[in-house]
């Protein structure tokens, strides 16, 4: 766990030097353009300048689609199916049009969105309050925009659940351990007291791989650089509509949801 | 002066016993929970917070009320409040340290305490608030203790004491402002995030710390030798009565601009407390009986009759009291959980795990609040003997 700061603040760190050789090298590429790059280093980490995700709605199909999804990142990060629902521990997980958009809800909305199922999860938001509100750091955000945590640091104050605008947040009520049955050695499992949530997967991001729900989505989540006006998420964004959760709270979101249309 | 609080008859010992007792209760209640973890409250992912934090918010409201017999005394000489300004500081004592203990046991990893000030963050309120409260808890110690035992001594209390004092007073304001700022900031809250929260906040503590002391008063005529003085305690109503119905008016402003502005957001948990929402609705009663009683305390305060009878008034002080620890010490916490972020219902009730703990903490605070009141008491009566 504390590795995993480590190796944030060295990614951090290896970020600036490769910067100061040349920062083309370090272009984030579109998801096809990233199977062929296999001149990667094995480990050499995928940067960005400012991370971000879009949920293509119309590649979601199904629900084994958005399942493959869920249970990606689930294993990926060790997640516990608690027994009792109010403990429940979630990164990532399916919610109505209505319960994602609240405050964007009409009854007569058209009945494809009404079927719909959005994935949400931490926003990593480019303002988050998550971040504004823990009294240790142990929230923080990083240079690429991703919002991270350190569970050693954690005082379990669960003032950051109380601010986040989207419920992104899962505090271990108990030890989750015994709840996590399929353990991935590569992330740490967590203890009692501390908060949890989805950390865009730096993890993977460190040792170049892309975010586990990514790489389950068969092309419905695109993750990539916002700042790069080039990148596979702004080339969507340009061309697409699309909408963030709860904009008015001025968290300014990074998670885009393309909804309909093209 | 610390032996005073050693020596009583034995009904004094009788309270003490029982005190600890239900701390022991406590203690061991908290050693179950820091095993378990908080899972063993009624606190889920999506009230995230409850009994301890509402109980911290309202505590810390009593804390802050000590200024309202601090204030009038030293700032604008009003002599009458001479006799239980020891009172008001030695409340807020214990007030501030049920605050600490109960910040403590709601904390996940309570043994990594000390990261707040390791790793102190200026742009976390929880900081200020740290800050606030330590702070206040170190002058009123001061304050009260050599104010007191310089009138033990018949001497005048040192040159330093008097700025403290003048600091005490913005300080406890401060302190409460400070406790409505860690919610009033929150984007993700309709229900806290108003920006009268912290003058809310202030108007109900001067109504439930004062209400508090005159039931103390009231306790202390009749069971020591001490008398705070009719005066003392009219005073004392005069200052609950007003703060209270300034309250009532705040929390009508709040419903006004809820109800008639019919933003979603903000009418839904005054909807899910007084009225239930999608079916849930475990606090109407609770609420109404808040409203019940804050309105027959108006009543009983404003009308003379009922005002100046020792009975009335006692029932009055306590209405006040407990109208404002359901509505603070409550409401006003779980309430801000429901509906969640995503507009879904998830009700909070206390465990009883969690109530043992809870009444732990009172406890303590009153083993100190009586040892206190015990030494400062026997130091005023060898006075006037
Ligand atoms: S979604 Fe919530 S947890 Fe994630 S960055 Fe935004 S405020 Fe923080
Ligand atoms: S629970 Fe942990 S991450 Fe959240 S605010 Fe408290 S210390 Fe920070
Ligand atoms: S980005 Fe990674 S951590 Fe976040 S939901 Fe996807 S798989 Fe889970």
């Amino acid at each position: 766990m504390s590795t995993g700061r480590r190796q944030f603040l060295k990614a951090a760190g290896v970020t600036g030097l490769l910067g100061l050789v040349g920062s083309p090298l370090l272009k984030i590429f579109a998801p096809g353009e990233l199977e062929a790059s296999s001149e990667f280093r094995e480990g050499a980490a995928l940067t960005a300048r400012r991370w971000s995700l879009v949920v293509d709605m119309k590649a979601f199909p199904t629900e084994e689609s958005y399942t493959k999804c869920i249970e990606a990142c689930n294993y990926t990060h060790n997640i516990p199916r608690m027994d009792n629902e109010k403990h429940e521990v979630k990164w990532i997980w399916p919610e109505t049009y209505e319960h994602a958009f609240p405050d964007n809800y009409d009854v007569y909305l058209s009945e494809n969105i009404e079927s719909m199922t959005f994935l949400v999860l931490c926003n990593h938001c480019d303002n988050p309050p998550c971040v504004r509100v823990c009294p240790t750091k142990a929230t923080f955000k990083r240079e690429d925009g991703i919002v991270a945590m350190d569970y050693h640091r954690c005082i379990g104050c669960r003032f950051c659940m109380a601010a986040c605008p989207y419920g992104a947040r899962s505090f271990n009520w108990r030890d989750p351990r015994p709840f996590t049955k399929n353990v991935n050695p590569l992330y740490p499992t967590r203890t009692k007291g501390v908060v949890e949530k989805c950390n865009f997967c730096a993890d993977r991001l460190y040792r170049g791989e892309q975010p586990a729900c990514v790489e389950a989505s068969g092309g419905a989540l695109i993750f990539g650089d916002l700042k790069d006006k080039d990148s596979n998420v702004r080339n969507i964004l340009r061309t697409k509509f699309a909408i963030t959760r709860k904009p008015d709270r001025g968290t300014l979101p990074r998670v885009y949801y393309i909804i309909g249309g093209s | 002066m610390i032996e005073k609080a050693l020596s009583g008859n034995k009904f004094y010992w009788a309270w003490v016993c029982f005190l600890l007792a239900v701390i022991a209760v406590g203690v061991a209640s908290y050693i179950r929970q820091f095993h378990y973890g908080l899972g063993i409250t009624g606190m889920s992912r999506d009230v995230s917070w409850g009994f301890y934090i509402a109980q911290f918010t309202f505590f810390v409201g009593v804390a802050a009320s000590a200024v309202m017999v601090v204030m009038p005394y030293y700032l604008h000489n009003f002599k009458r409040f001479g006799r239980i300004t020891i009172l008001g500081e030695f409340l807020a004592i214990p007030a501030v340290v049920m605050c600490m203990l109960f910040i403590f046991v709601d904390m996940g990893q309570p043994t990594r305490i000390l990261n707040v000030i390791l790793y102190y963050t200026p742009n976390s309120i929880m900081f200020w608030d740290m800050v606030a409260l330590s702070g206040y808890l170190t002058i009123n110690v001061l304050v009260g203790w050599t104010t007191l035992s310089s009138q033990q001594k018949s001497v005048p209390p040192p040159k330093w004491v008097k700025p403290l004092i003048y600091l005490s007073i913005p300080w406890a304001f401060s302190i409460h402002t400070v406790t409505a700022f860690l919610y009033a900031g929150l984007p993700a809250r309709h229900f806290w995030l108003s920006a009268i929260m912290a003058a809310r906040f202030l108007a109900s503590a001067f109504a439930g710390g004062p209400a508090l002391l005159v039931i103390l008063c009231l306790i202390i005529k009749r069971i020591t030798k001490f008398d705070p003085g009719e005066k003392a305690i009219k005073g004392l109503v005069t200052i609950v009565t007003y703060a209270l119905i300034v309250n009532i008016f705040f929390i009508g402003l709040e419903l006004f601009t809820a109800l008639y502005s019919q933003v979603p957001g903000h009418m839904q948990t005054f909807q899910y407390l007084y009225f239930g929402l999608g079916g849930h609705g475990k606090l109407i009663p609770l609420m109404w009986f808040s409203t019940f009683l804050a309105i027959s305390a108006v009543v009983l305060l404003l009308v003379p009759a009922t005002r100046t009878n020792q009975i009335t008034l006692l029932f009055a002080c306590a209405s006040v009291h407990i109208s404002l620890w359901f509505d603070k010490g409550f409401g006003f916490v779980i309430g801000g959980f429901v509906p969640n972020p995503l507009e879904k219902v998830t009700e909070y009730w206390p465990t009883l795990n969690e109530l043992l703990v809870t009444t732990g903490i009172w406890s303590i605070g009153l083993l100190i609040l009586t040892a206190l009141y015990r030494i400062a008491i026997s130091v005023k009566v060898e006075l006037e003997a």
